[in-house]
C-alpha cells in the first residue's frame, strides 16, 4: 500500500474524510443552524468533484489492480456529486418543514456517495461488494429518517431485508466466479476465461447470481418488489438521491462485471439480460400507468428507466457496438438524473406535512396557481416519455442506437412501444395539472426552486446542446 | 448571427421571441398578448414571402440550405439542416399564413388563459415549419414529435367537454406510429451512415428489397395515422370535434399535411422500389377512405364532425395522387394539400363562426341563416363549393390534376380514377346537403337576431378566399413552383418502377 493507492482514490478517500470529520462538527453545529450543516454537506461534495475532474481518469490501477480511475470512474463520479448536492438541496427545506432536521442526514449522504463513487472504480469483486455496503446502508439509515412514520420503518426494514438477501447472492455470486476462475478481479477473471482455464459452466452461473444482486440495486424486473414501497416511505427528497444514486452505481458495476469480464459469456448471460430488459420494461411501464400516488408513479417509472438502459446492455458482449452501448447507457444515466431530480424537486414542493399532496390528483390546477413549477414539471413529464427537444429523447435515440447496433431489433420495438405506454401516465400528470380544476398547493424555499430551475434548464439545454457531453460519454468506455 | 442571416431559421424560431415577449406582459392584458402573437407571426410569413422572392422556381434542389453539423459521436454524425425546394415551399407558405389567420381568428373565442394560448400557438407554429424545412432525418423527429406538445395543450386546455379524452388519444396514435418511425432512422442512419436527407438522396438507399420494404412501412404508419389514411383515422373526428377553432383549422390546414408531406419526402424519394411495390394497396387505402369519409360526412348531425370526416376523403385524394408516381398526380396532391389547408381550414373558421354565435354544431339547429347572415353565406358557399371542386375554384384544380394523373399512372390506371371520381359525385351530395341545412329553409325563431360577420371575420375568410379563387383560375404560378422538383421525383420513381417490371 503506498501513497500512490491513495491517490487513485483520492475523491473518495476526500469524502469519507470530510463526512467523518461533518459527523463530529455537526455535533456543534446548533439545531437552528443545520443550514451549515447542508452547506458543509455541499461544499465536501464540490470538493470531491473537484478532484474527481481533476484525476481525469488519469491515475490508474491501484491497490494490485483492485480499483481503477478510468474515464468510465471519472464520469460517474463526476454525477454522483452532482447528484450528491441536488439530493442536499432538495432536502433542506423539506427537513425543516417535516420537523426532521437532523445533521446526520448530510453525513449519511455523503456516506452514500462515497460507496456509490467506489462502486464506479472498482475492479475487483470484493471491493463491488464492499461499495455496495458502503452504499446501501447509509440508505437504510436513511429511509427511516422520518421517524417514527410507520411507513417510513415498514419502508427501511424491507429494503434492509430485501437488500441483505440481494447482497448474499451477489456473495455467491462471487464465491462461485472464484471457483471457477481463481480469481476476484476482473482482469484476472477476463484472463482465466482467455486462456481457457475458467470452469465455464460455474462461471456462467457466478455471473448470473451477480446479475440478481446488481438487478435488485438497478430496480430491474424480477429483482424489483421493493422499488414501489421503499420509494414511496423514504422521505421524498431521498427517494430523488436513491432513485439517482444506486441506479448510477448499480448500472456502473453491471457494466464493468460484464463487457470487462464476461464478453465470452455473451451467448449464455446475453439471452438473460436480454430478458431482464424485456420485462422490466414491460413491467415497470405497465405498473406505473395504475399508479394513483405520484412517489409509487415514479417508481415505477425508475424500474421502466432501468429496463431501457438495459437494452442497450444487453449489447455487452457485442465487442463492435459494446463502446457505443456503454457511452450510451452513460450518458442516460445522466439524462435520467437530471429529469429524476427536477421531478422529485417538485414533488417536494407539492408535498404538504404528513405526506399530504403526494396523489397525482393533488396536482390538479398546478398550472394556474404556480405555472413556473408546472412548467417545469411538464419539461421534465416530457423528458421522461422521450420527446424531444428534451434530454431523456436524446438518451433513449442513444439507446435504442446501441441495440439496432447490435442486432436488437425486437427488443427495441418493444422498447419504443414502451415508451409510448409511458407517455400516457406521464402525460396524466401534466393533464392533471393544466386541464383539470383545483387547488393545488406548493410551496418551497429559494434552494429548492433554485435546483427545479437549474434541472428544468438542463433538461432542455442538454436535449439541444447534445455533442459536448455526449463526446464525454465516448471518451469514458470500457477498457482493461 | 449567421444562423438567423438564412430565411428559414429566421422563420422558424423568430415565433420564439413573440413567445419571449407574451412571457414578459402581465396576464391580464389580453388584447396586448393577441397583439403580439399575431404580429409576431406576421412577421415569420413576411419572412416566408423574403423566402419566396429568393427561390429560384427553376432549381429542382434544395435552396437556401443551411446545414451545420449537430453532433458527432461514435462514428455517426447528426445535423442540424434546414432547407426549402419545390415539394416543401407551398407548404411552408401555407403554414406561416395559417397561423396568423387562426391566432386572429381566436381573438374573442379564446378569453381564458389568453397567455397560454399565444404561446401555445407560436411554439405549434415553430414546430411545423420545423417539419416541413428539415433536411436531416434527426432534425425531421425532432420537430416532428415536438409539434404534438402544443397540440396536445391546445386541444386538451381550450378544447371541448372531452377535450383531456381527444388530447391523449391524439398524441398517443401519433406517437406509436412515429415512434417506430424513430426506429426506422435510425436503422437506415446506422446502415448508411448518415441522417442527412441530400446525402442520402445523392447515394441513393441501396437496401435489399425487403429491407426497403420494412421501412418503408415503418415510415409509412406514422405518416398514414398523421394523414389520417382509413383505417387509422379514428383519432381525427374526436380531435377535431373537440379542438377550438383555431386548432382545428391549425390541425386539418397544417399538421394533417405533415403526414402527407412525410409520404411525399421519405418514403417516395428515399425507397422509389417499395413505393412502387406498395403503391396499390395505399391507392386503394385511399381510395376507401374517400368514399367512406364522405359517406360518413354525409351521415353526420354535428356540423363540425361533417367537416371533420371531409378531411378524410380529401387526403385520401391527396394519397391517390402522390401513389400515382407520375409528375401529374403528385403535383395535383401537393397543390390539393394546399387547396385541403385553405378551404377546410375556411370551413372550420365558418364552423366556428356560428358555434361562437348560438354555441350549438347541430345542423338541425340552423336552417335560413342566408336571410339573417348574408355575408357570413356568402363566403360559405364559396368556401363549400371549393371544397365540393366546383370548376373554376381551387378544389377542381387539384382533383382534377389528380385524377389525370391516377388515370395516366404507370401502376394505378383508369379504375382507380374511375372510383376516386364517385367521390367528387358523393362531395356534391354531402357539400349541397349541408349548405341547404344551414342556409335554406325556413329560419328558426332563436336564430332571428344573429350578428353577421364583424370585420376581423371578413378579414380572415376574406384573405382565404383569394386563394380560393386565384388557385382556380390561375394556378399556374403554384405549379411553377414546385414542378422542376417534382418532375425530379417523378423521374426517379418511374426509372424504379421500369427497373421492376
Amino acid at each position: 500500500m503506498t501513497f500512490s493507492d491513495f491517490a487513485t482514490l483520492l475523491p473518495e478517500v476526500a469524502l469519507v474524510v470530510w463526512a467523518s470529520a461533518l459527523l463530529l462538527v455537526d455535533l456543534w453545529i446548533p439545531k437552528a443552524r443545520k443550514g451549515w450543516a447542508a452547506f458543509l454537506a455541499v461544499l465536501g461534495l464540490a470538493l470531491t468533484f473537484g478532484f474527481a475532474v481533476a484525476q481525469g481518469g488519469g491515475a490508474g490501477a491501484g491497490f494490485h489492480g483492485m480499483v481503477v480511475s478510468d474515464g468510465f470512474a471519472t464520469f460517474l463520479e463526476a454525477l454522483l456529486a452532482l447528484s450528491g448536492a441536488l439530493g442536499v438541496l432538495l432536502a433542506y427545506d423539506y427537513l425543516k418543514r417535516q420537523g426532521m432536521v437532523r445533521g446526520e442526514y448530510y453525513t449519511l449522504l455523503l456516506f452514500s456517495v462515497a460507496g456509490m463513487m467506489l462502486m464506479a472504480k472498482a475492479a475487483d469483486l470484493m471491493v463491488i461488494f464492499l461499495a455496495l455496503e458502503l452504499l446501501s446502508i447509509p440508505l437504510y439509515v436513511l429511509t427511516a429518517f422520518a421517524r417514527p412514520r410507520e411507513v417510513g420503518e415498514e419502508a427501511a426494514l424491507k429494503y434492509f431485508l430485501l437488500g441483505a438477501f440481494a447482497a448474499a447472492f451477489f456473495v455467491y455470486g462471487i464465491a462461485l466466479v472464484y471457483g471457477a476462475t481463481q480469481s476476484t478481479q476482473i482482469a484476472g477473471i477476463a484472463a482465466a476465461v482467455d486462456t481457457g482455464r475458467a470452469n465455464l459452466a460455474l462461471l456462467a452461473l457466478g455471473g448470473g447470481l451477480l446479475l440478481v444482486g446488481l438487478g435488485f440495486k438497478v430496480a430491474a424486473v424480477p429483482f424489483h418488489m421493493w422499488t414501489p414501497d421503499v420509494y414511496e416511505g423514504a422521505p421524498s427528497p431521498l427517494t430523488s438521491f436513491m432513485a439517482v444514486g444506486a441506479k448510477v452505481a448499480g448500472f456502473a458495476a453491471l457494466l464493468r462485471v460484464l463487457v470487462l469480464a464476461f464478453p465470452t459469456l455473451g451467448s449464455r448471460l446475453a439471452p438473460i439480460v436480454w430478458a431482464l430488459a424485456l420485462l422490466t420494461m414491460v413491467v415497470g411501464n405497465l405498473a406505473a400507468l395504475a399508479q394513483q400516488n405520484i412517489k409509487r408513479m415514479l417508481a415505477y417509472s425508475s424500474i421502466a428507466h432501468a429496463g431501457y438502459m438495459l437494452v442497450a446492455v444487453v449489447a455487452f458482449a457485442d465487442a463492435k457496438a459494446a463502446p457505443a452501448a456503454v457511452a450510451a447507457v452513460l450518458f442516460y444515466l445522466l439524462a435520467y438524473a437530471v429529469t429524476n431530480f427536477g421531478a422529485w424537486a417538485v414533488v417536494v414542493a407539492v408535498e404538504h406535512a404528513e405526506g399530504e399532496g403526494l396523489n397525482i390528483a393533488d396536482y390538479a390546477g398546478l398550472g394556474r396557481k404556480h405555472p413556473w413549477l408546472a412548467l417545469a414539471m411538464t419539461v421534465f413529464m416530457l423528458s421522461f416519455a422521450g420527446i424531444p427537444p428534451t434530454v431523456g429523447f436524446v438518451g433513449k435515440f442513444y439507446l435504442f442506437r446501441a441495440a439496432l447496433d447490435a442486432g436488437y431489433v425486437g427488443l427495441a420495438i418493444v422498447g419504443v412501444l414502451a415508451s409510448v405506454v409511458s407517455v400516457y401516465y406521464y402525460m396524466r400528470v401534466v393533464t392533471t395539472m393544466y386541464m383539470r380544476a383545483g387547488e393545488a398547493e406548493a410551496r418551497g424555499d429559494a434552494w429548492l426552486n433554485l435546483g427545479v430551475a437549474l434541472t428544468a434548464l438542463a433538461t432542455v439545454f442538454l436535449g439541444i446542446v447534445v455533442a459536448p457531453v455526449f463526446q464525454w460519454a465516448v471518451r469514458a468506455v470500457l477498457k482493461l | 448571427m449567421d444562423f438567423l442571416m438564412n430565411p428559414l431559421n429566421l422563420m422558424t424560431f423568430f415565433p420564439l421571441v413573440g413567445v419571449a415577449a407574451i412571457l414578459l406582459i402581465p396576464r391580464e392584458r389580453k388584447d396586448a398578448i393577441r397583439w403580439v402573437a399575431v404580429i409576431t407571426s406576421l412577421v415569420s410569413f413576411f419572412v416566408s414571402l423574403w423566402m419566396l422572392a429568393l427561390f429560384h422556381a427553376k432549381n429542382p434542389g434544395f435552396q437556401m440550405v443551411y446545414d451545420r453539423l449537430w453532433l458527432q459521436a461514435g462514428g455517426f454524425e447528426i445535423h442540424y439542416a434546414l432547407g426549402v425546394d419545390g415539394l416543401s415551399i407551398l407548404l411552408v407558405l401555407l403554414t406561416t399564413l395559417l397561423t396568423p389567420i387562426s391566432i386572429f381568428s381566436a381573438w374573442t373565442a379564446i378569453e381564458d388563459r389568453v397567455k397560454e394560448f399565444a404561446i401555445a400557438f407560436l411554439i405549434m407554429e415553430v414546430g411545423m415549419l420545423g417539419v416541413f424545412l428539415a433536411l436531416d432525418l434527426f432534425t425531421f423527429f425532432v420537430f416532428w414529435e415536438f409539434s404534438l406538445v402544443p397540440m396536445y395543450f391546445i386541444i386538451g386546455i381550450w378544447g371541448g367537454p372531452r377535450r383531456t379524452y381527444s388530447a391523449i388519444k391524439f398524441m398517443l396514435y401519433t406517437m406509436v406510429g412515429s415512434v417506430l418511425m424513430l426506429l426506422a432512422i435510425l436503422w437506415l442512419g446506422l446502415s448508411q451512415g448518415t441522417f442527412y436527407l441530400p446525402d442520402l438522396l445523392a447515394k441513393g438507399v441501396h437496401l435489399p428489397l425487403h429491407l426497403q420494404a420494412w421501412l418503408f412501412l415503418a415510415f409509412a404508419l406514422a405518416f398514414a395515422i398523421k394523414v389520417p389514411m382509413w383505417p387509422l383515422h379514428s383519432w381525427l373526428p374526436d380531435a377535431h370535434v373537440e379542438a377550438p377553432t383555431a386548432g382545428s383549422v391549425i390541425l386539418a390546414g397544417v399538421l394533417l399535411k405533415m403526414g402527407t408531406y412525410g409520404f411525399l419526402r421519405f418514403n417516395l424519394s428515399l425507397f422509389p422500389e417499395a413505393s412502387v411495390k406498395f403503391a396499390v394497396p395505399i391507392a386503394v387505402l385511399a381510395i376507401i377512405g374517400i368514399l367512406y369519409g364522405a359517406m360518413v360526412a354525409y351521415a353526420q348531425k354535428d356540423f363540425k364532425k361533417l367537416v371533420a370526416y371531409t378531411s378524410v376523403s380529401h387526403l385520401g385524394f391527396v394519397m391517390l395522387g402522390l401513389f400515382a408516381l407520375n409528375p401529374m398526380g403528385i403535383a395535383g396532391g401537393i397543390l390539393q394539400m394546399i387547396n385541403h389547408g385553405i378551404s377546410t381550414g375556411a370551413l372550420f373558421l365558418i364552423v366556428g363562426i356560428i358555434y361562437e354565435r348560438t354555441h350549438t354544431r347541430d345542423l338541425s339547429a340552423f336552417g335560413g341563416l342566408w336571410k339573417i347572415m348574408p355575408i357570413y353565406g356568402a363566403f360559405s358557399l364559396v368556401v363549400a363549393l371549393s371544397s365540393m371542386g366546383l370548376p373554376g375554384l381551387n378544389g377542381f384544380i387539384g382533383e382534377f390534376t389528380i385524377l389525370m394523373g391516377a388515370f395516366q399512372s404507370p401502376v394505378l390506371g383508369p379504375a382507380f380514377a374511375i372510383s376516386a371520381a364517385l367521390g367528387i359525385v358523393l362531395a356534391a351530395v354531402y357539400i349541397l346537403v349541408m349548405l341547404q341545412k344551414v342556409f335554406l329553409g325556413p329560419a328558426k325563431e332563436k336564430n332571428l337576431g344573429l350578428p353577421d360577420l364583424n370585420w376581423r371575420e371578413i378579414t380572415v375568410l376574406a384573405v382565404l378566399t383569394v386563394f380560393i379563387f386565384w388557385i382556380g383560375l390561375h394556378p399556374a404560378p403554384f405549379f411553377n413552383l414546385m414542378m422542376p422538383a417534382v418532375e425530379k421525383m417523378a423521374h426517379g420513381l418511374q426509372a424504379a418502377a421500369l427497373a421492376m417490371h
